[in-house]
């Protein structure tokens, strides 16, 4: 939680110094830090009996209930051994329950799928983004997302591998707003030292993992010289912990402008959350669209999985034309990471030979097919490898 | 009368509208004094082309060339020096090459310091596909309109505490009032179908909400000009895949910044994108948004078409509409016969040879 206690620490710090006791900011700063790091690491246990997994599934709004629905059709049929605990969240409401009680079931049970909550924004700002309230709450730091060109479809680039890391908790969502003078609003972005190295120091491990060669860290130092420029900085601390990888940095408006017309540059991009927002949905664009491409979103003790460019997708809900790749491909990343790796390179399988091979393609990606139609062509191509299956 | 005057001043900042030669302010006869500043890097060198073009054009232009190195003022506030800034106060119109800004330094932004000195609120970005240079993305017509005073880059930093840095995003209603009237005033007078107003107000639900609100309320009088809304990450989104779709986009800044560099992206990048910045007293500065290309400065390789188009943006908003069109012509027309064309155009001609090449067509079209 050191994202949100960094967040509720400066407050108290402010309201400190207007209160003239500067001797209290630095203990209570120096005390949630300290007690951060000395708790043991403490990883809950998994929510498996009986050999079979729990997982929180949030429906959201918009297509997210039809997908997921999906999701459980499949896994249902290709008798995947996870159970879903199914929590509602009411985005028209102002209370804080219904959100409580998702990241309640996400702490009991570890992981979670979950669509898009609409974030409604003519309530008042104290009602915030639900979205934003789970990843603060349940400190999901790194949000991962791997963009790949993939063959069936029709791009106007092609071989795209990119893997993006976004900080996922303060920056420009810390959602830390003040009007002082009526008509002057001011918003803070926050950028502290622990966070932007945790989240380097991901990037690094999972570039090291997965056997990249380089990290570009996406930044605007020249004008947020103090911000972006701490960023910055522990970006270069980590890389130098990391030989073997090269590191380099770009302003993010030339890297937007690299991105059209020359994507098959970047290798491995991390950045602070407000530019991962714009650089993941530019990606996301190029691959073919957002219902492609599949994000997670990890913390300390917990992941979420989700599609990466989080639309609820208002317009075409419960018309059977929405893309179910990127939520299929989102639970497959959760079956990996569940450790399920047979059940997940199944189901990835057939959703990409769907895609690629067979070419049933919705409307986004420029084909006429269901949602349904693709689901059924998934589930009858695991049914043809010959795995234990249910009825179709 | 307040407004009327407004309107007028607005209207003559013109992108592509065929306007009789006589306007209210008389810059068509007569020689017009234009502030010019070069820049560092290439800027030199592209600043010379231009002037040379315009020579060949015969248009009715004076330069008077300025420096913009910060110094420090009385009271030990970075300003601008102060001939640059009465040249800019009685001329009006500038034009502005590439300039340094060094990443985490010492003083502020070059950039942002000409802005604050004449309060240029408007950045003005027409992104139109350039016949002749090739792209992934064809038909792309848009503008991008980004507030330049305010918002993320009010450049209010503190560090809290050591390890936590925090910064101001500032959005007024005034501002935000300010540019929105601009953006709808400027669809109007450009014949532009509709203007959509970029924002994150989901998540910054105060200050992009302050900002929805004064976008929403200027579309209120201007009910012939569609208005609609849309989430950043939704734009980025959609102006990947289809550009078309996009008409006038408004925005605060920072988004702006991002979003304008990703349209000039589409249509071929910075070397290619001319650019407007609008101010509160009638002053206009038009400029290249590339960099200073330190690596190619001094070896006659520069590509003028970015400061070039600026200019000629900058001659229509003058009112000298057929210059402005000659100009525009012979450089399309180079670019388009690809038969000298510099380096990152994809030829090997010298940034001479190119300028020369212009100059020939515009003295053949005379």
């Amino acid at each position: 939680m050191a994202a949100h206690s960094a967040v509720f620490s400066v407050s108290k710090i402010l309201t400190s110094f207007r209160g003239g006791h500067l001797g209290n900011t630095a203990k209570v700063f120096g005390t949630t830090v300290t007690s951060q790091r000395n708790k043991a690491v403490l990883t809950p246990p998994p929510a498996k009996y009986g050999g079979r997994h729990t997982v929180t599934l949030i429906p959201g709004d918009g297509i997210g209930p039809e997908l997921l629905g999906h999701v459980r059709e499949v896994f249902r049929f290709s008798c995947v051994p996870v159970d879903f605990e199914v929590v509602n969240v009411n985005s028209a409401l102002e209370t804080e329950v219904d959100i409580n009680n998702a990241i309640t079931a996400i702490r009991r049970n570890g992981v979670a799928l979950k669509g898009n909550i609409e974030t409604k924004h003519t309530m008042p700002p104290s009602v915030k983004s639900r979205n934003n309230v789970l990843r603060t709450s349940l400190d999901l730091y790194a949000n991962v997302m791997h963009c790949q060109s993939l063959p069936g479809v029709q791009t106007r680039h092609k071989n795209i591998d990119i893997m993006i890391i976004r900080e996922n908790t303060e920056g420009e969502y810390s959602s830390l707003e003040h009007e002082s003078v009526s008509g002057v609003v001011e918003s803070l972005k926050i950028i502290t030292r622990n966070n932007s190295l945790r989240i380097a120091d991901y990037a690094f491990r999972l570039a090291r993992e997965k056997g990249r060669r380089r990290v570009t860290a996406v930044h605007k130092a020249n004008i947020m010289k103090l911000g972006d420029g701490l960023f910055l900085q522990c970006c270069r601390e980590v890389a130098s912990g990391y030989p073997d990888i090269t590191f380099d940095s770009m302003i993010v408006d030339n890297t937007t402008m690299q991105l059209v017309s020359k994507p098959q540059q970047f290798d491995v991009m991390v950045m602070p959350n407000l530019y991962g927002n714009v650089v993941s949905n530019v990606c996301a664009g190029l691959v073919g669209g957002p219902g492609l491409v599949p994000g997670a979103n990890y913390g300390r003790d917990y992941a979420v999985f989700e599609t990466a460019t989080r639309n609820t997708g208002k317009s075409i809900a419960d018309r059977n034309i929405a893309n179910p790749t990127a939520m299929l491909l989102a639970s497959c990343m959760m079956l990996d990471h569940l450790k399920l790796f047979d059940y997940a390179s199944s189901i990835r399988n057939a959703v990409l030979t769907t895609m690629n091979e067979t070419r049933l393609h919705t409307a986004d990606i420029g084909g006429q097919g269901t949602t349904s139609e693709v689901v059924q062509s998934v589930m009858r191509i695991i049914q043809s490898k010959g795995q234990l299956t249910a009825e179709l | 009368m307040a407004g009327s005057a407004w309107r007028s001043m607005l209207s003559q900042v013109v992108g592509a509208v065929k306007r009789p030669a006589l306007s209210s302010v008389s810059f068509s006869r007569g020689m017009q004094t234009v502030t010019l500043i070069p820049g560092d890097g290439i800027g030199p060198e592209i600043s010379t082309a231009v002037m040379k073009i315009f020579e060949a054009a015969k248009a009715p232009i004076r330069w008077e060339e300025r420096n913009v190195t910060a110094i420090k003022g009385p009271g030990g506030k970075w300003m601008i020096p102060p001939d640059a800034k009465e040249s800019m106060d009685r001329s009006k119109i500038g034009l502005k090459g590439p300039l340094k800004t060094p990443i985490a330094a010492g003083h502020p932004s070059m950039n942002l310091l000409l802005r604050k000195t004449f309060d240029l609120y408007a950045n003005v970005r027409p992104c139109i596909s350039i016949e002749g240079y090739k792209t992934p993305y064809t038909d792309v017509n848009l503008v991008t309109i980004r507030e330049n005073t305010e918002g993320e880059y009010s450049g209010i930093e503190h560090v809290i505490v050591d390890g936590v840095v925090q910064s101001i995003k500032l959005i007024t209603e005034e501002a935000s009032r300010r540019i929105a009237e601009y953006a709808f005033e400027y669809a109007r007078n450009n014949q532009r179908n509709s203007v959509t107003a970029v924002h994150k107000a989901n998540i910054m639900r105060m200050s992009d909400g302050l900002f929805l609100r004064k976008c929403r309320e200027v579309a209120e009088n201007y009910k012939d000009i569609k208005f609609t809304e849309m989430y950043l990450d939704t734009v980025c989104l959609n102006m990947v895949q289809d550009p078309t779709q996009f008409d006038v986009l408004v925005m605060p800044n920072l988004y702006g910044d991002i979003l304008s560099d990703l349209c000039a992206g589409l249509i071929g990048g910075l070397g290619v994108t001319p650019s407007g910045n609008i101010g509160a007293n009638g002053v206009a500065i038009f400029e290249s948004v590339h960099g200073t290309a330190p690596d190619i400065a001094g070896l006659d390789m520069a590509n003028p078409t970015a400061l070039l188009l600026s200019a000629v943006m900058m001659l229509r908003h003058m009112g000298l509409h057929d210059h402005a069109h000659k100009i525009q012509m012979a450089c399309f027309d180079t670019i388009r016969d690809k038969k000298v064309l510099t380096k990152d155009l994809g030829g090997n001609s010298k940034c001479s040879e190119f300028t020369a090449e212009i100059c020939r067509r515009v003295q053949d079209l005379e």
